[in-house]
């Protein structure tokens, strides 16, 4: 079982790949904001369209595309389904009626509102990670965001261990084997299997990071306000290009939205 | 920098016992020291001293002075440079050239100079692989040499090494220790080593210090002089004597029938189909009464086999099977076999698995699943379904036998080292298996620890159970192996 | 024997040369200067619940598509993704713990969903160690008993209960809606506060905690 996901493959060279991360994480949340205020289907749709191109621009391969994001369709779609049973906004034809389950047009627009929103709002982000790695985000994090490099850094050294964990989990679910404690199929010896791994998986957990930060601090690691950074990451016109294009097309979806009359505010 | 202790002494706080006591000492400039003591001597205390990096929250009392090039320790710690015992944990970044520019960063080095002095230091160790290699798929030896360059970039005056080879296979330790040797040769640092194998860092040390086990000191001076006047107290001491290799036990009864056996094994793991198996074409047999070794060098396999023929995993092709092993049924003839239909190993429920096979794993707390020492050995007969009085009937024999009885109300992972891996042995004999399987036993043990392990393997191996464990210590294998088969890049060698 | 339980923020403690009493004679303080063993900690137990949610994710998936796809009834298990939070809060205990801790756990465990919004996983987190903070602020970083962690708890458990219903649940029934937040908070009371809390005591008793000062104080009772 093979739980840690590998990255998305991007072509480092293209465009939007370039940008620094910071400028990325800004694109994904001044697009995620506005959407999730806004409650139609046109804003996100006009949203989503142009993500789509912008996929292009990642460098991002369709097929691989596809594959990976296999589980935002599956979460997207199982969001569709479920605002379809369990939505109150039931006007329009009804086209389907089996008592407890009723699909309408009008819950079939909202449910596909919802999907659409969450698409348009994950899309960004997912991109964003796929074209981006952990030391450049953590660098590019105390460069432009001034976050406190002992917490930035701490948390990235921290990371890397993440892999070592992972296989420790798995070691420890075969030494319970191994005594005699399987998950089997009750979920009560599920849980209990869960719990035991867990707790040893902390104590483990716990030791290294005493361990790794009694070794960071030998290695200078303290509350020294002159550190440097190796890996400097200059922030580039492009950068205020990209922020602009996204105020601009979220702006700019919005107006359309209201022109059309369509737009307006969730859960009313 | 000179290294200056006067009346030194040293006590955590909330205990009552010295850490380190009265200790005087003068170490050159320059100097290679090897620090030698049984564990809880206070090496380590001594050495996280030295290096001005005892935790002022934790701190206790100390006595006395300590001095490095005439200052406290705090405010030369840019001056001197620790590695420590565990590869994986001493490693920050993702990328080689990253985790060296770590403490370049740290310390405020301009830009522009970080990277020639990255270069210079993986130059200086030897380091095989570039800048952008990912440290995650280094081996342990490669993983202390990286660490070793990201300390010796700093430029350090003096090095400390705390058990730097303890967690490595033979290979990776040598590569290491040659690693320091160019490093110390090309700045001429010093150098302070605590570490329990002897014969390994003489031809590096022109000294040697001895603590004793209350902190004291034993002995200080030039090592073949001090080897050869101090040889008796050392060893009881627990230190390692240079030229001194174990006890051997071979078995003392001809060898029962075949346990476990392993056919046509092979195994990948899933998402690594593009490379080879991580073992191919494995056939072997565990006999009782016997003891074997599986060897072999990093990454050839030894660890997969292990979990394989514990049933823990399951083969790609191939099988592992357990016969002649008493809970299983009377007849055992091929037609009773193949009429039974049993399942694979790998198939079969834990609490039966339990009964055949024990398997104690790599890291003992790896397998503790309790708060209680007690509990811990109940779990398994009580997983058998066994009766409260059997089980307290096995669990203070277990303890007896393994020297636990002290231990049964405490809570198993505040053990020590030797403690826990007596522990995760007899936890895999509460259920009576007739097989025992252990991986890399002696890891990270001290000396006491490593010989009361081949007594009570060479024990249970002559009362009647089929011992098999990985091992890249050559001379565990030396001392326990009556047989021994060696792994290289999966497959078995003739 | 009820040893001094409470942590007062201020100076961090400094030895007594001369005491040599055991630690429940003595007020366990931890200060509010986060140092490199807290920082990483924090890091490295948000890191071990990432592992923990994939991990949790596959042992329910297991358990059939149908209970894993009804959201309602997904609530009930929520208060797993809230336990970093609360957990760091006690374990550490120094302000800002819940939410580092907690945001460390959700940026890891968007390496183990492939397509899952990272940006949104990392607000979520960011929000509900937040949801902790507040509850242990309230305590004024003081009272880190069980009253504590299930008002952290409580705290941690309402950002979900709302957010999930803007960002999923919008177009559900308000009854619905209702249900789920419900849920979601009773949850993570019980699995984020109670559980942290015997977490950390049992943790505690392990010995590995000894740097902190939710680990000193245990060993005095």
């Amino acid at each position: 079982m093979s739980m840690l996901a590998e990255p998305i493959v991007s072509n480092p060279k293209a465009p939007l790949s370039r940008l620094n991360p910071v400028t990325k994480l800004a694109m994904a949340m001044l697009i995620t904001l506005p959407l999730l205020v806004a409650g139609d289907i046109v804003t996100p749709s006009i949203v989503l369209g142009a993500e789509l191109l912008a996929v292009a621009a990642f460098g991002v391969r369709w097929r691989v595309f596809v594959r990976r994001l296999w589980l935002v369709f599956l979460m997207t779609g199982s969001v569709f389904v479920t605002s379809l049973l369990l939505t109150d906004q039931r006007g329009g034809t009804v086209l389907f009626d089996l008592g407890i389950i009723v699909v309408t047009t009008q819950s079939i627009l909202v449910s596909a509102t919802i999907a659409v929103r969450l698409l348009a709002i994950a899309l960004p982000g997912v991109l964003a990670f796929a074209s981006t790695d952990p030391t450049e985000f953590a660098d590019a994090l105390v460069q432009h965001l001034r976050t406190s490099p002992r917490f930035t850094f701490g948390a990235l050294a921290a990371f890397r261990l993440l892999p070592v964990l992972a296989d420790e989990w798995r070691t420890l679910v075969m030494a319970r084997r191994a005594r005699g404690i399987e998950a089997g199929r009750s979920p009560i010896r599920r849980i209990r299997l869960l719990s035991s791994a867990v707790f040893t998986l902390l104590v483990c957990a716990i030791r290294r990071g005493i361990r790794l930060a009694t070794a960071m601090e030998s290695r200078g690691f303290t509350a020294t306000a002159t550190r440097t950074l190796a890996r400097p990451q200059p922030l580039r016109p492009a950068d205020g290009l990209a922020i602009l294009a996204t105020v601009a097309l979220v702006a700019g979806a919005t107006t359309v939205s209201i022109a059309l009359g369509t737009w307006r505010v969730i859960l009313w | 920098m000179r290294i200056r202790a006067r009346g030194w002494r040293f006590r955590y706080a909330g205990r009552s016992e010295w850490a380190v006591r009265d200790l005087d000492l003068d170490i050159e400039p320059g100097e290679r020291v090897l620090l030698a003591g049984p564990s809880g001597a206070g090496k380590s205390t001594l050495l996280t001293a030295i290096a001005g990096l005892l935790d002022p929250d934790q701190a206790g009392e100390t006595a006395g002075s300590l001095t490095v090039g005439g200052e406290p320790p705090a405010a030369v710690r840019h001056r001197i440079g620790l590695v420590f015992q565990d590869p994986e944990t001493q490693l920050v970044m993702a990328r080689c050239g990253d985790d060296v520019a770590f403490g370049l960063e740290n310390l405020g080095v301009p830009t522009d100079v970080i990277w020639p002095r990255v270069d210079a230091a993986l130059e200086l160790t030897g380091f095989p692989y570039g800048r952008d290699h990912p440290t995650g798929r280094l081996s342990g030896g490669e993983k202390q040499r990286l660490v070793l360059s990201g300390v010796m970039a700093l430029d350090p005056d003096l090095l400390l090494l705390d058990e730097p080879t303890a967690n490595l296979d033979p290979e990776g330790a040598a590569l290491v220790r040659e690693a320091v040797d160019r490093a110390l040769a090309a700045t001429g640092a010093g150098l302070l080593v605590v570490d329990h194998r002897v014969d390994d860092w003489l031809p590096l040390v022109n000294r040697v210090i001895v603590l004793d086990q209350g902190g004291s000191l034993l002995a200080d001076g030039e090592p073949t002089q001090i080897y050869q006047s101090y040889a008796d107290a050392l060893q009881a001491a627990g230190v390692w004597l240079p030229g001194s290799s174990g006890p051997v036990r071979r078995a003392s009864k001809p060898a029962g029938p075949t346990v476990l056996f392993a056919e046509d094994l092979t195994y990948t793991y899933p998402g690594h189909t593009d490379r080879p198996p991580a073992v191919s074409d494995i056939r072997l047999e565990l006999q009782a009464n016997q003891a074997l070794a599986i060897t072999g060098p990093n990454g050839s396999g030894k660890s997969t086999l292990a979990l394989l023929l514990a049933g823990l995993l399951p083969p790609t092709s191939g099988r592992v099977d357990v016969t002649n092993v008493p809970d299983i049924g009377s007849a055992d003839t091929p037609a009773a076999r193949l009429s039974r239909r049993r399942r694979p190993l790998h198939r079969l429920p834990a609490r039966q698995l339990v009964r055949m096979i024990g398997t104690v794993f790599q890291d003992p707390e790896h397998q503790f699943l309790t708060q209680r020492v007690y509990d811990e050995l109940a779990l398994g007969p009580r997983v058998m379904g066994r009766s409260p009085d059997e089980v307290s009937r096995i669990v203070d024999e277990l303890l007896q036998r393994l020297h636990l009885s002290h231990l049964a109300d405490a809570n198993p992972f505040t053990l020590s080292g030797g403690e826990k891996r007596r522990l995760s042995v007899a936890t895999a004999l509460a259920t009576g298996p007739a097989i025992l399987l252990l991986d890399e036993p002696t890891f990270g043990q001290d000396l006491r620890t490593w010989l009361e392990l081949i007594e009570l393997l060479a024990e249970l191996r002559d009362a009647g159970h089929a011992i098999g464990f990985v091992s890249h210590d050559p001379q565990f294998v030396a001392a326990l192996a009556d047989r021994t088969v060696e792994l290289k890049a999966g497959r078995l060698v003739a | 024997m009820s040893s001094d339980t409470d942590s007062s923020s201020g100076a961090s403690q400094s030895p007594d040369p001369t005491s040599t009493g055991s630690p429940s004679s003595r007020t366990v303080r931890s200060g509010t200067r986060w140092r490199t063993v807290d920082i990483v900690v924090a890091a490295v137990v948000g890191i071990a619940f990432g592992v923990v949610f994939a991990a949790w994710n596959a042992l329910w998936a297991a358990t059939g598509p149908t209970f894993n796809a009804f959201p309602p009834a997904q609530a009930f298990m929520y208060g797993m993704w809230l336990v970093p939070g609360v957990l760091g809060g006690l374990l550490i205990r120094k302000p800002g713990a819940a939410v580092f801790t907690e945001l460390v756990a959700a940026l890891a465990s968007v390496f183990f969903s492939p397509g899952f919004p990272p940006h949104v996983i990392a607000l979520y987190g960011l929000l509900e160690g937040l949801g902790a903070e507040v509850a242990f602020a309230a305590m004024r970083y003081r009272s880190w008993r069980l009253p504590a962690a299930l008002l952290a708890g409580l705290g941690a458990g309402l950002v979900p209960a709302i957010l999930d219903n803007i960002l999923y649940n919008a177009a559900w029934a308000a009854s619905w809606m209702l249900t789920y937040a419900v849920l979601v908070v009773v949850s993570s009371i019980v699995m984020a506060g109670l559980g942290s809390f015997a977490l950390v005591r049992a943790l505690a008793r392990t010995g590995v905690l000894a740097p902190f000062a939710s680990g000193r104080e245990q060993s005095a009772s």
